[in-house]
């Protein structure tokens, strides 16, 4: 299966800019489906994008961020050619990450 | 007391009052071509600094801020996860053997934008969902719901491959089709639901204006988007679902997805807007 | 023609027209049946034209409901209600077959 993730990131020199789209159904746990009955809350519960050893950027979520998440953001350094890795867990114990090349 | 006994009332009292002065209208006969012209000169007056082209971008034609937004998020499309599920569909061949590709016309790549077609030996207008349906159904497959995913999907994908080329949608000298054609901007101008809104409410009388938080799209343009990624469904909808859900917010009870009324809507609202761009699959609010 | 005064005038008038009227005080069984009769009838002969308004079935809906509880002034009442909005569908349905024509672009 593909991965959920999909992450652009671009280096301006001093800082590099990253998008990131991520498929996940962010199920809060608030809403019925068609039979009346409560679709269980599943939601990505923790975000982190590392770069060169340190967390560049961590989100810590909860049930009010919508479905197919998107997230942009910009940190200090990263250079064209260098990896960011980044990594989801959500409510369930699951798990996804990538690894993407700053542009 | 609730309003709805003033508004039956009203509504009684109106069909007397059309009934004496029911202006006198010229004869019947449509004019398509006419009426393409008075569309887009009625849409180029209303917004002058709009350009045609940009009218298939719908509220972000009407927006500033609403098309920043979108710019933005273009760079990283919600429709994607869509896209590439429709691009995995179309390209899987049936239990047959048989794929789309065998359907249509061009293998099926890049001829969105001559949807619908009016077919004179069916004697009916065939849209894009219909003629995926048929496909699948010719080929031994189990045709899709109308407002699903995977017919979403699908229409994404081949709306994704005629990006940018024009609506081309061609109305044959057969009065069947002529009749489709009529039938179809009947529907469009129609009051219909308790809200009494005909599509043209919203969209001729109120294009770029708010309800609720929504801002209003022109109906000029407006099928060139889709099928669209609406954030308000969490997801990829078609033609067919927009058309149901919209009755039904305007208290309508909707007609099955792909009865005659929304197909011969889908043929005149996408042969008015002939000569702009396919722009979907969109992404809406 | 100017809609909205049209509008705020058919308003006015309906407005004037509700307080002329009393309240029922059915409330048999039998009743219900002949009320809830009327309004599917109506609301069928709606479905006949294309054009049922999602708050006709569901004033019937909560008549039913009312009846199964044995409420019957609120069945009847609902039903009415029912019957009543089946009707303005009705009347919508056959004046748009030429009011549309005052909406289109020419």
């Amino acid at each position: 299966m593909a991965s959920t993730i999909r992450v652009r990131a671009i280096s301006s020199g001093e800082t590099t800019e990253v998008q990131v789209l991520i498929q996940h159904p962010m199920d809060s746990g608030f809403v019925k489906d068609a039979k009346g009955e409560i679709i269980p809350p599943h939601f990505i519960q923790q975000l982190t994008f590392e770069h060169d050893g340190r967390n560049v950027f961590i989100a810590d979520w909860g049930a009010a961020v919508s479905k197919d998440p998107y997230v942009k953001f910009s940190f200090k350094g990263g250079n064209k050619g260098d990896d960011l890795k980044m990594s989801w867990v959500d409510n369930k114990g699951e798990t996804d990450n990538t690894t993407a090349k700053i542009q | 007391m609730n309003l709805r006994f003033p508004i039956h009332l009203a509504l009684a009292a109106l069909a007397l009052a059309v009934a004496t002065i029911t202006p006198t209208v010229a004869a019947d006969t449509p004019d398509p071509a006419a009426d393409a012209k008075a569309f887009r000169d009625y849409f180029a007056t209303k917004f002058p600094n709009v350009k045609l082209e940009d009218f298939a971008n719908g509220p972000y034609a009407m927006d500033e801020d609403m098309r920043r937004q979108w710019e933005e998020k273009e760079q990283f499309a919600p429709y994607e996860f869509s896209l590439d599920m429709g691009k995995e569909m179309f390209a899987k061949p049936f239990k047959n053997g048989k794929s789309y590709a065998d359907c249509f016309p061009n293998q099926g790549i890049g001829i969105r934008q001559n949807y619908p077609y009016f077919d004179a030996k069916e004697g009916k207008v065939i849209t894009l969902e219909l003629a995926l349906n048929l496909c699948r159904e010719a080929n031994g497959e189990p045709p899709f719901s109308y407002v699903g995913d995977e017919m979403a999907a699908l229409t994404a994908y081949m709306a994704f491959t005629s990006r940018d080329k024009l609506f081309n949608i061609e109305i044959p000298d057969d009065p069947r089709a002529l009749e489709a054609y009529q039938n179809g901007k009947r529907y469009f101008y129609t009051r219909r639901g308790q809200l009494n809104f005909s599509c043209a409410t919203c969209h001729v009388q109120n294009p770029g204006e708010r309800l609720r938080a929504e801002i209003l799209a022109p109906a000029l343009g407006i099928l060139n988007a889709m099928p669209i990624y609406r954030s308000e469904w969490g997801g990829m909808g078609t033609i067919s679902r927009r058309l149901t859900t919209c009755n039904s917010q305007i208290r309508a009870v909707p007609l099955e997805p792909q009865a005659d009324e929304y197909r011969d809507l889908e043929y005149y609202l996408s042969y008015v807007s002939n000569g702009l761009p396919i722009s979907g699959p969109g992404s809406r609010p | 023609m100017n809609m909205t005064s049209h509008v705020v005038r058919l308003f006015s008038l309906g407005l004037v027209l509700m307080s002329a009227t009393s309240a029922p005080a059915a409330t048999s069984e039998a009743d219900f049946s002949t009320a809830y009769a009327a309004a599917e009838a109506a609301d069928k002969e709606a479905g006949r034209l294309r054009n049922q308004w999602t708050v006709t079935a569901e004033a019937l809906a909560d008549a039913k409901k009312a009846a199964d509880k044995g409420d019957f002034d609120r069945a009847v009442a609902s039903a009415k209600e029912a019957e009543a909005l089946a009707k303005a569908s009705i009347v919508q349905a056959t004046s748009e077959k030429e009011a549309w024509k005052n909406l289109e672009i020419r």
